[in-house]
């Protein structure tokens, strides 16, 4: 995806990485976007009535955290790693571990194991308390161009 | 109850009634004991990539999530609210631009606490899929169940 990689460029001559989100027509409408303000790169999902999944509690849908891990994980594949290809997702794991309560929800994420094609990264998503994590996931990306692969964006 | 009619009660359960999934258009398409159907249509704004026009990870992650979580709605005996545990989602292939996407969720085995679901996305043809799923729902979490008593239980 040449439009992400040469947004990508842009964003680190500028050193802004929200502008990643820019090239994604899902993650503006999720709005979801990377930030990097803390000098720490993290995803944030901002909280509107549409993510709702659980209207008597009420609570985020969960589907709308495994999305924003993986975003997670995908912004940070691009941000923090030499990649020259944009990472395509194999699989996701996603843990629940709270309900999400109606605010922002934000994410970091990590490599576990960088191969030479395949990728491992775990991803956490928290709201007001970073040390009371909402979900947490796991990932594979494949990183090297493979016209077969499963596409992640 | 007609299949029609259970239809369209888990329509307004499972996707008029929940914002997220009303917000995807979600439309269920079955509704039977163990099982559950939707469809998704293809639109810009979840796509992923815009030069290929192939959507994102995300809609079908949050589809394949309400998915397995109706088919666990229609084997309890007595509603009770549940939430997901865990979700596994493996994407076997592309989704093709411009195509709907069908999802296909079953319960195939409920406890007390927790209920075992698994689930495919495909364009029309389940033994070509573009996602597998596979979700567990813990039983009896807080707050109220998605679907109201019914006389006639699905």
């Amino acid at each position: 995806m040449s439009a992400l990689l040469s947004r990508l460029a842009e964003a680190r001559k500028e050193g802004n990485v929200a502008r990643l989100a820019e090239a994604i027509p899902y993650a503006r409408w999720m709005q979801i976007a990377p930030e990097n303000g803390t000098g720490e790169l993290l995803t944030r999902m901002r909280f509107h009535p549409e993510l709702i999944g659980n209207t008597f509690l009420p609570a985020i849908h969960g589907g709308t955290l495994g999305a924003m891990l993986e975003m997670a994980a995908i912004f940070h594949l691009l941000w923090e790693t030499e990649t020259e290809t944009v990472p395509k997702i194999v699989n996701i794991t996603v843990d629940y571990l709270r309900s999400a309560r109606p605010v922002d929800v934000i994410a970091c994420a990590k490599v576990t194991k960088q191969g030479r094609r395949m990728v491992n990264v775990f991803a956490e998503a928290w709201q007001e308390d970073r040390s009371r994590p909402v979900a947490t996931a796991n990932a594979h990306f494949l990183v090297k161009s493979d016209a077969d692969a499963p596409p992640s964006l | 109850m007609e299949k029609d009619a259970r239809i369209a009660l888990f329509q307004q359960w499972f996707s008029d009634n929940i914002p997220h999934n009303k917000a995807l258009g979600l439309k269920v398409i079955g509704a039977s004991r163990g099982f559950a159907s939707m469809q998704l249509e293809w639109r810009e704004e979840l796509v992923g990539n815009p030069e290929t026009g192939v959507l994102a990870g995300g809609p079908l992650t949050a589809m394949l999530d309400g998915c397995c979580g109706m088919s666990v709605a229609t084997m309890l005996k007595a509603p009770e609210p549940f939430a997901t545990l865990d979700l596994r989602i493996d994407y076997v292939r592309p989704a093709e631009p411009g195509k709907p996407v069908i999802a296909e969720a079953e319960c195939y085995r409920i406890t007390r606490s927790v209920a075992f679901t698994r689930a495919f996305a495909h364009h029309g043809d389940a033994k070509d899929p573009i996602a597998a799923a596979a979700g567990t729902f813990m039983l009896g979490t807080k707050g109220k169940p998605t679907r109201p008593p019914l006389e006639d239980k699905p």
